[in-house]
């Protein structure tokens, strides 16, 4: 790495000043008045459009996997949303997801 | 606080509750590597403290590394946070009453985790007042913000062991997962889905997170067509 110290913080800060603008954007600028309709349905949609993408990749090409691994890794993913939708409780989910993940781990511990 | 209010907190922290195990790892690898990178103690607590979002730490920390052009970090790192700005505008229909000084506290505290326990909470208890549901949020946020502070300095200040095959940062997907699959309550949900997914792996080769936001507008669209269709036939 080779920045002085005061590029470092730079980044630092305009990442904080970057990062908070976008957060605060729309909830700062708009407040309590109403939304286009179609902007506000589009809205709605905004866990299930965002977070399936964002976790897919991370599901099918695990960074660290070795070989073979990737069926495992398919596997709790399907057990966690599986559990979750029919019981639609979050907390079932994680916990099937992660019995799966870790059961070849804990197995080979015993 | 009236007592109405410290219930919907103490709600929110217990719901944030079975996202700390994934929040902890991952704030202490956090931690490791920015140390292994070569940050002082006080500028990797004060990535956590200031920007507190995870990945775009990560990837302004992997950009760093390659000696980046620091515009070129910046743009990346803030591309992978612009889905947040959705959250914000998501957020806004149901916390854009509330005081400019709550809003700037809950646009600092507007992560995945909060955003996403809220809005499913809001939607959960349409009737929810607004007090409660600032305290709701505040309840999620600052349960998991502290300890995303205090992990990465715990992280960096003494380092972890984890067994390399335990790929503990293989929770967090589960822990999203796990979230997102009760807000499946449609088939234009379902749709929205579907499209995110496929769109995020076909659009995966493109730089900072841009792929995702690509996707998740095409899912979103979807989302509301498919909705249109079904209200006309029904």
């Amino acid at each position: 790495m080779n920045y002085s110290q005061v590029e470092i913080w730079l980044i630092i800060a305009l990442m904080a000043i970057g990062t908070f603008a976008i957060r605060f954007s729309f909830l700062g600028l708009i407040g309590s008045k109403r939304m286009v309709p179609v902007i506000e349905r589009m809205l709605r949609f905004t866990p299930v459009a965002v977070l399936p993408g964002m976790v897919a990749p991370l599901v099918l090409w695990p960074t660290d996997a070795a070989d073979g691994v990737t069926l495992l890794h398919l596997a709790a993913a399907c057990a966690a949303v599986g559990t979750a939708y029919l019981t639609r409780k979050v907390i079932w989910g994680m916990l099937a997801g992660l019995g799966v993940f870790f059961a070849p781990v804990v197995f080979a511990l015993l | 606080m009236r007592s109405t209010e410290r219930s919907a907190f103490g709600t929110g922290v217990v719901d944030v509750l079975p996202f700390i195990v994934m929040v902890v790892p991952f704030a202490t690898l956090f931690g490791v590597v920015a140390i292994e990178a070569g940050l002082s103690l006080a500028q990797t607590l004060s990535f956590s403290i200031l920007v507190i979002a995870g990945a775009s730490q990560f990837a302004a920390l992997q950009l760093m590394l390659d000696n980046a052009a620091i515009g070129f970090i910046l743009a990346a790192a803030l591309a992978v946070n612009l889905r947040m700005a959705m959250y914000s505008a998501a957020l806004a229909p149901h916390l854009g009453a509330a005081p400019l000084l709550q809003r700037a506290f809950i646009g600092y505290l507007n992560f995945d985790h909060s955003y996403v326990l809220a809005v499913a909470k809001y939607e959960d208890q349409p009737d929810m007042p607004l007090p409660s549901r600032v305290a709701y949020f505040l309840g999620v946020s600052l349960t998991i913000a502290p300890l995303w502070c205090l992990f990465t300095y715990i992280g960096a200040e003494i380092g972890v062991w984890i067994p390399a095959n335990w790929e503990v940062s293989f929770v967090l997907p589960l822990a999203f997962l796990s979230t997102v699959a009760p807000m499946l309550k449609s088939p234009a949900h379902i749709a929205a889905a579907v499209v995110s997914i496929l769109l995020a792996l076909a659009l995966a080769g493109l730089p900072s997170g841009s792929g995702l936001l690509i996707a998740a507008l095409c899912a979103m669209i979807t989302g509301v067509l498919v909705e249109t269709l079904l209200e006309r036939k029904a």
